[in-house]
């Protein structure tokens, strides 16, 4: 799960992390009044979607004016934003950042996550502030500093230190070492305490007044972990996910949307990513991945169906059920039923295999259901795709 | 011979009174498996078909000499279950729960680091070694004992890979689920050095899927230590950088953990790597030249 900006300078403020001033602000007029609380010689005003590169696609505005406030509030307010995390139809605008400007003197990149090769949560810094990480790993790798820290004993202050002095904080200002070294200890135990996936700071910079400041903040969820944290469930902003997905997730299915044109219903992730990849190599495009789980039954079914049928590029349906605990006949009887709720009028390729497969394909057959029935997984790619047509 | 597991395996089952746990601990016992012990807090001296239910792990361990667990505890509570069993002094632990925390997992990863015990899991189908033992959710009949060995971070495509196996004649060894969570107990590397040393499995089929870099690890493993065939399937080609494919693993971030450059890696250390995943088994066939 992810939350915006401004949501996630509020749990840095929560945890001793330093960030401007600044507030949510959804009116030109909550603008205004907020600018005048604010009285600072520079505002910023930032566009708050989950996606980055708002600044290079018009999200972002800096002025001296706070007249131009209210004006700037409503140009950014309702907007579609474009960047290249949005995809080509963009986001809304719903709600911006207010904040007072700070004076850069220096940007710096930090973030923690978990290493997955050591299990070990990881910092990650760079001197290259403000410039996307991946790009500097790839052109400078040696531009970038990792500090894992061990879990059994938590954050230490030499972890800081490790990172600070490999940074040059004590060629670029050594004034703001201690604070640095408190400011990772704070990250730690907000990325752990919250079940963070990701905490990011790009950039962080240091100020000429030689303070730390969070001038970007960017923070992600373990969904796993989220039943123990009423308050960060609350920052979910829906305007923000997919319709479909957010029915799938009401439904305890796991969807996510795609550009093809096959949807797809199938009992596990890792077969379902394999479904969408053999319809790709039987010469079309998957419109989804869809993941009934091992509990499917008739209402988890007619779920599926109605989410994949109100997707408008959908123009045919491939369901591939392995049946382990999950019983074929069960899934037939399933989608035997949902079809009488649901209309069904895109071609329907449905395979099974594995327990009670025969009786399951058997009563599929003699339902008088518009279906064609596969054995194979090949075999049933390549017969959607056929009725579907090829991808263009 | 198999690995991990074998018809000797004490089993315990800890969540045995829950549905999953009483369902499943049944179908293992069905399966020849030997389930000795169930644990749920404050449950013993009922049965579930049969097994006795203790306490706690130690207690069942004292009670009766259980060398591997089997947790279906619900997330809340599993990253507790799997330190006791691990305390309690099973040797290994199978994890079939999916939804743990992954600060959870980091912190259950670092306890049991440098202890005699090992993790499968979690979020995975379990282990089983072909007409010897089943322990965990997968359904024991599509499989049929033979020359390979199966390695997963997957669960219906691992029986997806073995029905292929079993309908071909060549038959299974043990098959592991290693789970789809980015922190996991056991990886690639430490399955292809028991199937490498076992002398019944003839071939490997280590099926991968995108996110983190165990498949990449794995191929150097390979080159350097593997000399039985490996063939490999990487599931999600197809799957957009940034968005979970299910698995909490699932997720091509940053440009690494595609299935491309998983695919090439594996190559690169000679593994036979299908883009088909109907083509697993008739790729096996090939590589023992049968």
């Amino acid at each position: 799960m992810n939350v915006h900006e401004f949501q996630a300078k509020q749990l840095f403020a929560q945890f001793g992390v330093p960030v401007p001033r600044g507030k949510e602000i959804t009116t030109p007029e909550g603008a205004t009044a907020w600018a005048h609380e604010l009285n600072t010689p520079v505002f910023v005003v930032k566009a708050q979607i989950h996606a980055g590169g708002r600044g290079k696609a018009g999200g972002v505005k800096i002025t001296k004016d706070k007249g131009a406030i209210a004006g700037l509030a409503k140009e950014l307010l309702g907007k579609t934003l474009i960047t290249h995390q949005t995809g080509p139809k963009g986001r809304t605008v719903h709600r911006l950042l207010l904040e007072e400007g700070a004076n850069i003197a220096k940007e710096l990149y930090l973030s923690i996550l978990v290493d997955r090769d050591t299990g070990w949560p990881t910092f990650i810094a760079s001197t290259e502030g403000g410039m996307e990480i991946e790009e500097v790993a790839e052109k400078t790798p040696e531009k970038i500093i990792k500090e894992a820290i061990d879990p059994a004993v938590g954050f230490q202050g030499h972890n800081g230190r490790n990172v600070a002095f490999a940074l040059g904080l004590q060629h670029m200002e050594p004034a703001v070492i201690n604070p640095f070294v408190q400011m990772l200890g704070n990250l730690y135990r907000l990325f752990m305490e919250k079940h963070a996936a990701l905490v990011e700071i790009n950039p962080l910079i240091i100020t000429k007044e030689k303070t730390l400041v969070a001038l970007d903040g960017k923070v992600s969820f373990d969904d796993n972990g989220m039943f123990k944290h009423e308050d960060v469930q609350q920052m979910r902003d829906l305007n923000e996910e997919d319709p479909l997905e957010i029915e799938a997730t009401a439904n305890n299915l796991n969807y996510v949307k795609l550009d093809g044109n096959i949807g797809c219903m199938v009992n596990g992730a890792g077969l379902a990513m394999a479904t969408m990849d053999v319809i790709k190599l039987a010469g079309s495009e998957p419109a989804n991945f869809l993941d009934v789980g091992g509990g499917a039954t008739k209402d988890t079914v007619a779920a599926g169906f109605r989410i994949l049928l109100k997707d408008p590029n959908v123009k045919g349906i491939f369901i591939n059920i392995f049946g382990g605990i999950v019983r074929c006949e069960r899934i037939a009887h399933g989608v035997i039923e949902a079809a009488k709720e649901v209309k069904i009028a895109v071609p329907l390729v449905v395979r099974l295999q594995g327990t009670n497969a025969d009786e399951g394909r058997k009563l599929l057959a003699d339902s008088g259901l518009k279906l064609e029935v596969a054995n194979d997984l090949w075999e049933a790619a390549q017969k959607i795709v056929k009725l579907t047509g090829k991808a263009a | 011979m198999s690995i991990l597991v074998n018809k000797h395996t004490r089993v315990v089952v800890q969540g045995i009174t829950g549905k999953e746990g009483s369902f499943h601990a049944t179908q293992c016992k069905a399966y020849g498996t030997k389930m000795v012990a169930g644990v749920t807090p404050g449950k013993a001296g009922q049965e579930v078909e049969g097994i006795p239910v203790f306490n706690t792990v130690a207690d069942a361990v004292k009670k009766t000499d259980c060398d591997t667990s089997l947790i279906f505890v619900p997330p809340p509570f599993c990253a507790d279950a799997i330190l006791e069993a691990a305390d309690a002094g099973v040797k290994l632990i199978i994890c079939i729960t999916e939804g743990i925390p992954v600060n959870d997992m980091v912190k259950v990863k670092r306890a049991l680091h440098g202890r005699d015990v090992r993790l499968i899991g979690p979020n995975c189908p379990g282990v089983i070694t072909v007409d010897e033992a089943k322990i965990g959710i997968m359904p024991g009949f599509i499989h049929k004992r033979g020359v390979v060995g199966v390695v997963s971070r997957s669960g219906t495509l691992t029986y997806e890979a073995v029905h292929q196996l079993s309908t071909l004649g060549l038959g299974e060894t043990t098959c592991v689920g290693i789970g789809g969570d980015p922190v996991n107990g056991t990886g690639f590397v430490d399955v292809l050095p028991l199937f490498e040393k076992d002398p019944e499995t003839q071939a490997v089929v280590m099926i991968g899927e995108i996110g983190g870099d165990a498949e990449e690890k794995a191929a150097e493993y390979i080159k350097q230590h593997v000399k039985k065939p490996v063939i490999s399937f990487i599931a999600g080609i197809t799957a957009p950088p940034g968005r979970r494919m299910g698995h909490a693993g699932a997720i091509i971030s940053g440009g690494k953990g595609t299935a491309s450059e998983k695919m090439k890696a594996l190559e690169s250390a000679g593994v036979r790597v299908v883009k088909n995943p109907a083509e697993i088994g008739h790729a096996v066939l090939k590589a023992l030249g049968r």
